[in-house]
């Protein structure tokens, strides 16, 4: 158990029925952040780092070619994974991912999958072979909501993505040809609730002290939403997230894009 | 080219003659399983479901304990068969999410503070799938559960909502799935209406979203309704 988050539990909960946070900001207000294109860009296809207050997410793009799912054999792949390395927090450990990861993985795919970010008609390449695009979250420092800060690095990376060179039915690594088709920029938000109040991007010690938590990606519409947490939500909170969601995305694109 | 399938007629009615706000025929039966403390079957369309619970339980491994209050673990799983493809048996990624989801929905209506130090177990059996199994598990296990005699707060259902052909229905059904434009799932409980578990994928603007919204939880409600029978068939003499 984290005993320090435990600790100040009763602290962030106060604070919060208060209408304060701990580190001062509106209930409506992001972390500072810090979005750092092509990171690593020697060897990646793409990538970026991005800081969200103290979390810090790296996502690198990979791209292979493979054989399509069966039933889309027009369409090119995208997966993605995440670790939660040891180094980001004394509570993530070693091995294969755990539920945590896996949720954060798949609500990050979901944002970008639903809303069609790539164009995988685009990755065809010939009957039985098209483009896979292999996404990786590596979470550096976990400081809090890891969801939106991968979300944002997994958007970047694949934004200034390109596509390796491929001749005569190989990929020629090292040299590119041309960018990853990327069309719409998916933003995800995280607010959790904390009694009755409801806060955009929480820090660790929020998450800990938090009744609920729920994330809302879009675009200019509504693409990926995953609720988490123990508590509910009523209709009200939830249509009070979703106009903030849109706005406060909106924000964020802007230094994305 | 898949556009071309029309998955609401021109009458307004789905393939399977559905309206757009009904659901599709659900039968539930409570405690059919020996071993197990609590158990539950349902039938929603084509998905089958059996459910078996047990707990409050000593929690293995020590370090999961929580001392302050029970733990709740879902397993989510499908069977290979249950699927057209067959689908490898063991846990993947997405039967790990629905399990996190489905046990911290339960989280907020099981009364976990009353065994600190134990574990339940919920192991939600897909034996034949056809679009929304993670309501029809939620939905099921809830019945489980208080078969075994587990305190709880409420009752707790869930039902999906989605976007097919433009249009908002009710409880989408395998191709709808496939082919629609979203899918919404959403858990509450009937008493005070909140939200426990919500999901989407797809595209929806805030008006069709709040619409969705509505509708998944009218139906949640009518689930409650069976469950409440189904529950009363049982233990009412």
């Amino acid at each position: 158990m984290n005993v320090e988050a435990c600790l100040k539990r009763d602290y962030v909960r106060i604070l919060a029925n208060n209408n304060e946070r701990a580190d001062s900001r509106k209930f409506d207000e992001h972390r500072q952040i810090e979005i750092q294109k092509s990171y690593v860009s020697d060897k990646a296809e793409g990538s970026a780092l991005v800081k969200l207050g103290n979390t810090s997410v790296l996502v690198g793009i990979k791209m292979d070619t493979g054989e399509p799912f069966p039933d889309r054999p027009q369409e090119g792949v995208m997966m993605v994974t995440a670790e939660l390395r040891p180094g980001a927090s004394p509570y993530f450990e070693t091995g294969p991912p755990r539920e945590e990861a896996v949720e954060l993985a798949r609500v990050v795919d979901r944002g970008i999958r639903e809303s069609k970010a790539i164009d995988l008609g685009k990755l065809f390449i010939e009957e039985g072979k098209v483009w896979m695009a292999f996404i990786d979250i590596h979470v550096l420092d976990d400081g809090g909501n890891l969801i939106d800060t991968a979300g944002i690095a997994a958007i970047t990376a694949l934004l200034n993505s390109r596509m390796p060179k491929y001749e005569d039915g190989v990929v020629v690594r090292g040299e590119w040809n041309g960018k990853l088709p990327v069309s719409r920029t998916p933003i995800p938000c995280t607010f959790v609730k904390i009694g009755d109040k409801i806060l955009l991007d929480p820090t660790t010690d929020e998450e800990y002290a938090m009744d609920a938590r729920l994330t809302i990606a879009t675009t200019d519409t509504l693409n990926a939403m995953q609720k988490g947490g123990t508590g509910t939500f009523t209709k009200n909170e939830i249509q009070r997230m979703v106009d903030m969601a849109f706005e406060k995305g909106g924000e964020i694109r802007k230094l994305v894009e | 080219m898949k556009e071309e399938v029309r998955l609401i007629g021109e009458n307004g009615l789905r393939l399977d003659g559905r309206k757009v706000d009904e659901l599709r025929p659900i039968k539930m039966e409570v405690g059919v399983l020996k071993r197990a403390e609590g158990s539950a079957y349902l039938e929603w369309g084509k998905n089958k479901v059996i459910v078996a619970v047990y707990g409050p339980r000593e929690a293995h491994p020590m370090r999961i304990r929580d001392p302050t209050k029970a733990i709740i673990r879902c397993y989510y799983n499908m069977a290979a068969f249950s699927v057209e493809d067959r689908k490898r048996p063991g846990p993947d990624r997405r039967s790990v999410e629905i399990s996190k989801v489905i046990s911290d929905a339960f989280e907020s209506v099981v009364l976990t503070e009353k065994y600190p130090n134990s574990a339940i177990d919920v192991f939600i059996e897909i034996l034949q799938a056809d679009a929304g199994t993670r309501c029809a598990g939620l939905t099921c296990a809830t019945l489980a559960l208080v078969d075994a005699g587990i305190p709880m707060k409420d009752l707790i259902a869930a039902c999906a909502a989605g976007k097919v052909d433009g249009e908002i229905v009710l409880d989408l059904m395998k191709d709808e799935d496939n082919l629609g434009e979203a899918d919404l799932p959403v858990a509450a409980s009937p008493r005070n209406n909140e939200i426990s578990l919500l999901q989407l994928d797809g595209n929806l603007t805030k008006e069709e979203f709040n619409k969705a919204l509505e509708l998944a939880t009218k139906g949640v409600l009518e689930i409650c309704e069976m469950q409440k029978e189904a529950l009363m068939k049982k233990y009412k003499k």
